[in-house]
This record gives structure tokens, C-alpha cells and sequence, in this order.
């Protein structure tokens, strides 16, 4: 099937909006290579005590990420809103509210 | 704490929680939804993620392994951070396909295979055995802490019983709430918030316990991170193997387990909630993790040596005299417990009645699919999967004893739920995924998760002889159950992950590649694939042919909706085909939403089924689905055409609108010709009629009567030119002329052209250059009608050019198989907005001057020259008036015409 051929360049808003996806996606990335640079430290080596040190670390770098996460969503929920443009299903059309199928 | 007030304060609080599921449901049920679907609940119900192996095992964990435990919320974090990839993807499918569990995912994704379906359910429902346990035991144990050394009041029951009742306490909680009704969407408003408070009171209570800890306990953090180097746990190292694959384990089973995947997807009421989940859920992991280690190290500092870490979360606050916050911990930890068991229950429930009971029902009774009130069926076998899942679950505990540490069992249950991970990626990603594949997949991962690490779980000797572990079954070394193929070394936890997802993702690759998909897994393969392009939904291609009754659709909708639903549902789709009543035509469209709202209930494979039943047709076929595709090209295609089409008739379009726009020049110039040539009649005939008037009169002298009838003979000669004129162009317009074509000299009709011209105004003298030399060529022409030509142009030369000493110079040139003639003279030429018109009939540049003709030179010598073959073309920039006269040298005869 063809599928019809997608713009190739955009408006700015749109193109702010691809960007925001590409950060989206790229955050768990980021995030994945923090929490394992630990490992880089050669943990078993060295006998310096750094549970607590290792523990601030990872727990810093977890809060980054959940800000990044926040500061992100609003703007992709926008987006996403943008894409839900499709025709309703058939099956929305008729639904009841819940609990009267019983 | 006496052991009754702990039982009933337990009641108390299940009462509280029957209650708030009540007024949910309530509410939801009037169509009050408001805070039942925002944001913060669809989070807050996530955190059934964190059960009892969270709220008392992680430390417990911390206690043995230190910073590992937080591998198990690490991944879920980066999991929903990264949302944009999977999770996003998962619940617009799961809305768009009505999918009720996660193997309903994978058995729609897959062609409605109800194989797959029955695979996952088995995988779920083995790994979610061992977690259901964790959580009774957890509960029999925390019962035991409080009501330890304190033995007035009830005595102690042993911990069997509590087991049972807590396990039958969480069935009745489950059936009454979780299968109250069976909804086109599978969501449970009532049991997500019963939940979502449940998760408060988890996040409350450990965060207390954390709080008097470090700022009870302890003196506040910086004594806290002095302690922990100073505790036992600190001599814990990060072992990279089992660092990276706990996340990756913990991030798969994230999005794998049912109970996951119940709240996350099924239970989901908008998608934009999981944006805002994306960051909170993480923070609430946050929240839940960040005074694991705290509590760990004061733990060890305070309590006995003998003392179960994990149990830390409890015994703390009592051994300090705490007894109101061990209560709040306590009804934390209990919280954490029932509400997995509850939502777990419910999952493995759904997908039991749907891919096992449902279909094995409609195999067995085929005659009962349009018969009967189905609902009380897929009701009934819901209550009774319930209970079994918690039978299995105390079994399970029973069996194994409840002595291993907690977070061993949560981590098999992980590594088995991830056995679905590479069909669902596969399925949502790729549309190369077939059924085959994603069965021989998850079946190999399944056998490879059991042998190395479910069955090993139970000690060696208890189900796998202590032999085969240490030499191989039947002596094959690269077959013992904790070092296949060889690997030694390996964490055994990491080493099963390792070898059950290698080898269920390659055998998933293999299947898919060396299979061919039917047609139905095609489609969905699509539209799962390529859920994000809404004209992709492919879902009313299924039931292009064929035909079935409305009536027995409506009545089998009837047994599974319920009356007054399916009514109002076939209403709606009546009314939006544009008609009325309760019976619609049995489009595609239509059929197509009805099997996705029937797949809401009782899952998609079953749904398929109980329609091909109807329609006496099982699946599509190849052709239905190159049909479509052809469908879909030939529109196109058309559209295509039409678009060409288009086009053309705008062309065509311009161009009449070009030639109505030179007609009506035409007809201007027609017009205008016509006057021209009725006043320039009407001169010499005004004249020649007074005259003869006159001399008809008689009485004149002599001389007279001579002179008036010259000036008669002269106008008439006049009018007779005017007329040759006007015949001869009409003649040579009409392109009929009767040309005598011969071999002539050119230099001999410049003379003749010369001497015949020479009458007139032969009082001026012209100065004539020639090249004599250029000049001697033979043209195969008319020559009379050349010289014609000629003619007209020295003669116009004669009359016109306006210089003191007239000129006229006659360049010939020969190029190609053209001869050029030029005839400039000297004077001031043709004014450049006159040079356009000069060729028109009647154009005269002057009034002076009239001797000549009519002002119709000019024009025939363009029709002569064009009957000729050549052209006539005024040549700008001679400082003269300049004319290009251009003609073959041999004009050929079919040529003329």
C-alpha cells in the first residue's frame, strides 16, 4: 500500500515538536549510561568504603531524570493530542458508561 | 500489640477499603468519573509495582546487597522516561484494539491466535504463582512479628491459617470488586481507587519509618551516610553482570507483568495520563527507595544479629516502642500485599476465562456460541480462575515453605514474565513477527526460565535431582541447569535471564523469518505496527464478505454485552448508517466494531471466533487482503488520473479561452476591414458620381467636360486596382493562387522590378547600389509574383523615404537554401511602434502621400511571399526603412499548395 508522502520539511512548531520527541527518547538513553557508570568505577578494586557516595550519585541522577521526564511531557502531550486527529471507532460512538452492562 | 486488635484493625481497614472501591464504583457508574480518571490516580495505581517484596523485602535486600536493590526500580524509571518508545505505543494500541490483558495483546497481534493467548496466559499465570506467595507470606510474616511474645489474648494461630485467610479475604475482595461487571473495557474503577489509596498509605508509612529513622533514630542524613560506612553494608561491590541485567530484567518486567500491564494499559483512561505518569511514577519509586538503605543500616545496627532483614520495616518501630508507626507500617506492608494479589488476580482471571475457559467452552458447546447468557459464563469462570490463582498461590507457599529470602522470589517471577518481551517488542515494532516465531519463542524461553531457574528454586533434590545439577542430566555437562552450554561462573539468576531471552529471541527471529504470517496476522501486524497512522487502522477489512443475520448478531452481542447494552450499541450503529431501529446492515464497518467491542469482554481471539461463527467463515483469505491492497492502488490511481485529467482541462480551458480571445481580434478586424473598404470605395465613387452628375447636366465647355471625365477615368482606374487588390489578396489568402513556377534569374527581376517602379514620382532621381556579382543567382519560383513583390517595395521606397538624397541599397545574400533580399533606403524609417503593423491591411503610417494604392502593398506582399515559401520581415536598426525578403531557392511544387 502507498502510503501518502509525509511533508518533508516543517513549520517551526512542528519542528520544535519532532525535537522534543527526539529528547524523549534520547532521556532514558542518557539516563541508562549514568546509572551504569558506576560500573566504570572499578568497584571491586578499590577498597575505599563508597556505598554512601555511590548512593548519592545514583539517587541525584535518578531526580534528574524524573525533572527532565517532567519538563518534557507537557510539551509531548500537546503533541501527542496533535496526532490523535483519526476518525472515531466505531465502538466509541455507542459506548455506554461503564457499569450499566451489568 | 494483642493479636485480636491487630485483626481488627486489618478488618477496619478492609472495610475502609470496601468502601472507597463502593463509592468509585458508584460514582463511575452514574458517569461521575471527575478524579476517578485523572492523572494523579492513573499514577498512583501504577504503584502496584511496588508490592510486599518492595515495601519488606527491599530491605531485606539492602540488608545482603546494599545499592543493588535499586536496580529493581532503575529500570521501571528509565522505562517510563522513556515512554516516548514503548509505553506510548502499548496504550494506543491497547485502546484502539480493546485489549484486555497482555496476552490478549500478543494473541491479537499475532492473528487472534489463540495459541499464543494460552502460552502467555500459562507464562503468567507460573510466574505470578511464586509472587502471589511472596505476598501471603509476607503478610503471614508480618502477622507474626506483631503478634510475637505477646500471647494474651487470641492465641497465635499458626502461620498456615492466617495464610488461608488472608488469601481467602483477598478472593472475596477481588470477585466482588473485579468482577462485578463485564464491561466493553475491561476497567475496574472501584478496585483503581481502592488502590491508588493503597499506594498513599505504602509511600506514608515507609516514608515514616524512614523519617524516624534518620531523624529519630539517627541524627539526621549526614550521621545516616557515616553510618552506612560504617555498617556491614558497605562492604558491598557492584558486580557489573548482575548490575545491567537486574535493570534491563526490572525494565522488562515492567511492561510484562499482567498486573503491569492491567493498570497501565487496560486500565487506562486517557493517554495523555502517561505523560504525566512518565516523571511521577519514577518519583514515586523515588519517594518509595530513598530511605531503603537508612532503615537497612539501622537495622543491623539495632536489632539482634538473628533478626529477619526482612522484616526491619516492622520490628524497628516496635523494638524502639513505636507501636503506632509498626501499625502504620504495618498496614503499609498489608496494603502493598493485597493490592497486587488483588490486581494480579484480576489480570490472570481475564486471561484465563478468555483464552482458556472461553474458548475451550466454544469448542466443546459450538451450538452454545448464539444460545444462552454467555456473561454469566465468562463471569462464573472469572470467579473460579480467581480463586484457583490464589489456591495455586498458598499452594505455592505452602509447598516451598516461605523460607527463601523475598526478593529471590520476585526476581523468578520477573525473569519469567520477560519471556513475553521479545514477542510484544517484535509485534509492536516489526511487522516480520509471526505467530510461529513468538510461540516457539516464548515456549523456549518458558522451558529454558523453568529448568534453570523456577525448578532449581526449590533446592537441589527437590524437583531436580541434587546430580543433574552438578553433572548434566544423562551426564550431558553442557546441560546442568546453572551452567549451560558451558558457561560456569555466571550469577545463576543472571545466567538464566541470559541464556531463556538469548535463546527465546533468536528462536522468535528464526520462526519469523523462515514462516509465512495468514492473512489476519498480516493485518493486525499492520495495524499494530503502524498504530500512530490513523488511516492504517485495517480493522473493517476483515469481514469484506460473507454474510450474517443482524438479529443473531445482536443476540449473540446480547449474551455477552447484556441486553440493554448491545441494544444501545446497535442503536447508535442504526442510527449512524442512517437508518433507524435496532438492526443495522451488517457492513464491515459495523461488524468490525462489534468484534472489537465484543474482544473488550471476552478478548480478541474469542471474539473472532464467536463471529466467524456467525458468518460461517473462520478467516480471510490472501485475496481478501490483495483485494483491499488493490482497492486501496486502484483509488489511488484513480485519484491520480483524475488529478492528469485535470490538468488538461485547465489547459484545454486556456487555450479556447486563447483562440475565442483571437477570434474576437479577428472579428474586430473584420469589422474594421470592412468599413476600410467600404470608405475607400466610396471615395473615388463619391467623386466620379458627382462628376458624371455634373457633366450629365451638359452645358459645359469643352474643356471642360475633358478634365471631369479624366478625373472619372482616373477614379475608376483607381477603384478597378482597389479591386484587383482586394481580389488578389482574397486569392492569395485562400491560398488557391495558380502559381507558374520556373527557373529565373534574380538579378533579372531586380532590373524588371527596377524599370517597372520607375513611374513613380519619377521626378526623384534614386540612387540604386546593387552587387551585380551576389545578385546572379536561380531561383525555381513564380518570378511575375516575385517581382511583384520587388515592385511594391521600391515603389514604397520611392514614395516614402524622405531624404535629401535618396538611396536605395538591394543586398542580396545567399544561406542555406535561402536567398535573402534586402531593400533599405535612407530615410527615417518606420517609427518602432508602427513596425508592427506595417504588413496589416489598410495600414498606412501617413495621410500625405496617398498616390500609391489602398494600402494594401504591404499585405499582399506578405501573402505572396508566404505562397512563395519565403517571408517578408521589416529590419530594425538600418537607419532606414529596411525590408528582409527571404525565398527558397527551389520552391517544390507540393509545397505550394
Amino acid at each position: 500500500m502507498i502510503r501518502p508522502r509525509a511533508p518533508l520539511f516543517l513549520a517551526k512548531s512542528g519542528y520544535r515538536r519532532r525535537r522534543l520527541a527526539d529528547a524523549a527518547r534520547l532521556v532514558p538513553v542518557f539516563g541508562g549510561f549514568l546509572i551504569c557508570l558506576p560500573i566504570l568505577w572499578s568497584p571491586a578494586e578499590t577498597d575505599v568504603r563508597d556505598t554512601a557516595p555511590d548512593g548519592i550519585y545514583l539517587f541525584l541522577v535518578w531526580a534528574g531524570l524524573i525533572l527532565a521526564a517532567a519538563a518534557l511531557a507537557p510539551g509531548l502531550r500537546q503533541a501527542g493530542g496533535a496526532e490523535r486527529t483519526g476518525p472515531p471507532e466505531p465502538g466509541d460512538r455507542a459506548g455506554p458508561p461503564p457499569g450499566t452492562g451489568d | 500489640m494483642p493479636f485480636n486488635i491487630l485483626v481488627l484493625s486489618c478488618l477496619i481497614y478492609v472495610i475502609f477499603l470496601f468502601l472507597v472501591a463502593f463509592v468509585a464504583e458508584r460514582r463511575a457508574a452514574r458517569g461521575l468519573f471527575g478524579f476517578l480518571r485523572s492523572p494523579m490516580i492513573y499514577t498512583l495505581s501504577l504503584s502496584i509495582y511496588c508490592t510486599a517484596w518492595t515495601f519488606y523485602g527491599a530491605v531485606g535486600y539492602a540488608a545482603r546487597s546494599g545499592l543493588e536493590f535499586l536496580t529493581i526500580y532503575l529500570g521501571p524509571t528509565l522505562v517510563f522516561v522513556g515512554w516516548w518508545w514503548v509505553l506510548r505505543k502499548l496504550v494506543r494500541i491497547g485502546r484502539q484494539q480493546r485489549v484486555t490483558s497482555i496476552a490478549d495483546l500478543i494473541s491479537s497481534r499475532y492473528g487472534k491466535s489463540n495459541l499464543l493467548g494460552v502460552i502467555v496466559t500459562v507464562i503468567a499465570v507460573v510466574a505470578a504463582t511464586p509472587y502471589i506467595a511472596l505476598q501471603l507470606q509476607s503478610v503471614t510474616l508480618s502477622f507474626g512479628v506483631f503478634a510475637s511474645g505477646t500471647p494474651e489474648g487470641w492465641a497465635l494461630p499458626d502461620q498456615a491459617s492466617t495464610g488461608i485467610w488472608v488469601a481467602a479475604g483477598l478472593a472475596l475482595f477481588t470477585i466482588v470488586f473485579g468482577t462485578r461487571n463485564l464491561d466493553a473495557k475491561e476497567q475496574h474503577p472501584g478496585i483503581v481507587m481502592a488502590i491508588a489509596v493503597e499506594a498513599i498509605v505504602k509511600l506514608v508509612a515507609l516514608l515514616a519509618v524512614g523519617i524516624f529513622v534518620v531523624w529519630g533514630l539517627a541524627d539526621g542524613p549526614a550521621d545516616i551516610m557515616a553510618r552506612i560506612e560504617a555498617s556491614p553494608i558497605a562492604n558491598w561491590d557492584l558486580q557489573p553482570g548482575r548490575w545491567t541485567g537486574l535493570i534491563c530484567l526490572s525494565a522488562a518486567a515492567v511492561i510484562c507483568l499482567p498486573r503491569m500491564f492491567q493498570v497501565m494499559v487496560v486500565e487506562n483512561a486517557d493517554e495523555a495520563h502517561l505523560g504525566r505518569a512518565s516523571w511521577a511514577f519514577p518519583a514515586y519509586l523515588f519517594g518509595m527507595s530513598l530511605f531503603i538503605l537508612p532503615i537497612a543500616v539501622m537495622g543491623l545496627e539495632r536489632l539482634p544479629s538473628g533478626a529477619n532483614p526482612d522484616m526491619f520495616v516492622l520490628t524497628l518501630p516496635l523494638s524502639e516502642g513505636q507501636g503506632a508507626l509498626a501499625m502504620l507500617a504495618f498496614l503499609g506492608g498489608f496494603s502493598s500485599a493485597t493490592s497486587m494479589v488483588i490486581v494480579e488476580s484480576i489480570a490472570l482471571s481475564t486471561m484465563l476465562s478468555n483464552h482458556v475457559v472461553m474458548p475451550l467452552w466454544l469448542r466443546l458447546l459450538p451450538g452454545q456460541a448464539a444460545k444462552g447468557d454467555l456473561r454469566w459464563i465468562v463471569l462464573l469462570a472469572r470467579r473460579v480462575s480467581i480463586a484457583a490463582v490464589l489456591a495455586l498461590g498458598y499452594a505455592y507457599y505452602q509447598m516451598s515453605g516461605g523460607s527463601a529470602a523475598l526478593a529471590a522470589i520476585g526476581f523468578i517471577a520477573f525473569a519469567g514474565v520477560a519471556q513475553v518481551l521479545p514477542s510484544l517488542l517484535g509485534g509492536i515494532f516489526w511487522r516480520g513477527a509471526t505467530k510461529t516465531g513468538a510461540a516457539a519463542g516464548m515456549v523456549l524461553g518458558l522451558v529454558v526460565w523453568a529448568y534453570a531457574l523456577f525448578l532449581p528454586s526449590f533446592g537441589p533434590g527437590a524437583v531436580i535431582p541434587a546430580q543433574v545439577f552438578t553433572e548434566g542430566p544423562m551426564g550431558l555437562g553442557w546441560l546442568r541447569p546453572q551452567a549451560l552450554f558451558g558457561v560456569e561462573g555466571m550469577d545463576p539468576l543472571i545466567h538464566a535471564v541470559f541464556w531463556s531471552l538469548v535463546l527465546n529471541t533468536a528462536a522468535f527471529f528464526a520462526g519469523s523469518l523462515l514462516t509465512f504470517p495468514d492473512p489476519v496476522e498480516r493485518m493486525q501486524g499492520a495495524a499494530f505496527v503502524n498504530a500512530f497512522d490513523d488511516e492504517m487502522l485495517t480493522g473493517p477489512l476483515g469481514w469484506t464478505r460473507g454474510q450474517a443475520e443482524p438479529e443473531a448478531l445482536l443476540i449473540m452481542a446480547q449474551r455477552i454485552l447484556g441486553d440493554e447494552a448491545a441494544l444501545v450499541f446497535f442503536e447508535a450503529e442504526t442510527r449512524a448508517q442512517g437508518k433507524a431501529g435496532y438492526l443495522p446492515d451488517p457492513t464491515p464497518d459495523f461488524v468490525a466494531g462489534l468484534e472489537r467491542r465484543l474482544a473488550g469482554s471476552v478478548g480478541a481471539a474469542t471474539a473472532h471466533a464467536m463471529i466467524s461463527q456467525l458468518f460461517g467463515r473462520a478467516t480471510v483469505t490472501v485475496e481478501d487482503l490483495m483485494a483491499v491492497a488493490n482497492e486501496t492502488a486502484q483509488m489511488m490511481e484513480y485519484s491520480a488520473r483524475l488529478e492528469h485529467q485535470q490538468d488538461e482541462l485547465g489547459r484545454t480551458a486556456r487555450q479556447l479561452r486563447e483562440v475565442n480571445e483571437k477570434l474576437t481580434q479577428l472579428s474586430v478586424q473584420k469589422d474594421g476591414f470592412l468599413s476600410q473598404i467600404s470608405h475607400e470605395l466610396r471615395t473615388p465613387m463619391t467623386s466620379i458620381r458627382a462628376f458624371s452628375e455634373i457633366l450629365t447636366e451638359g452645358d459645359l465647355p469643352r474643356a471642360q467636360v475633358a478634365s471631369y471625365g479624366r478625373i472619372i477615368h482616373d477614379e475608376a482606374i483607381r477603384l478597378t486596382r482597389l479591386l484587383d487588390d482586394l481580389l488578389d489578396l482574397s486569392v492569395l489568402e485562400n491560398g488557391s493562387v495558380q502559381l507558374t513556377l520556373d527557373l529565373a534569374n534574380l538579378g533579372l527581376m531586380i532590373d524588371r522590378a527596377l524599370a517597372a517602379s520607375c513611374h513613380t514620382r519619377p521626378e526623384r532621381s534614386f540612387d540604386i547600389q546593387r552587387s551585380m556579382g551576389a545578385e546572379d543567382i536561380f531561383l525555381r519560383t513564380d518570378a511575375d509574383r516575385l517581382v511583384q513583390v520587388f515592385i511594391n517595395l521600391i515603389s514604397n521606397a520611392r514614395k516614402y523615404c524622405d531624404a535629401r538624397e535618396p538611396s536605395l541599397r538591394i543586398a542580396v545574400r545567399q544561406r542555406g537554401g535561402r536567398v535573402t533580399v534586402d531593400f533599405i533606403d535612407n530615410g527615417s524609417g518606420i517609427p518602432k511602434d508602427a513596425q508592427a503593423v506595417v504588413f496589416e491591411k489598410f495600414a498606412r503610417l501617413s495621410n500625405e502621400a496617398r498616390a500609391g494604392g489602398a494600402g494594401l502593398g504591404l499585405a499582399i506582399c506578405r501573402e505572396v511571399m508566404a505562397n512563395l515559401g519565403g517571408t517578408i520581415t521589416y529590419l530594425p536598426g538600418q537607419r532606414g526603412a529596411a525590408f528582409r525578403v527571404t525565398v527558397p531557392l527551389r520552391l517544390e511544387k507540393p509545397g505550394v499548395a
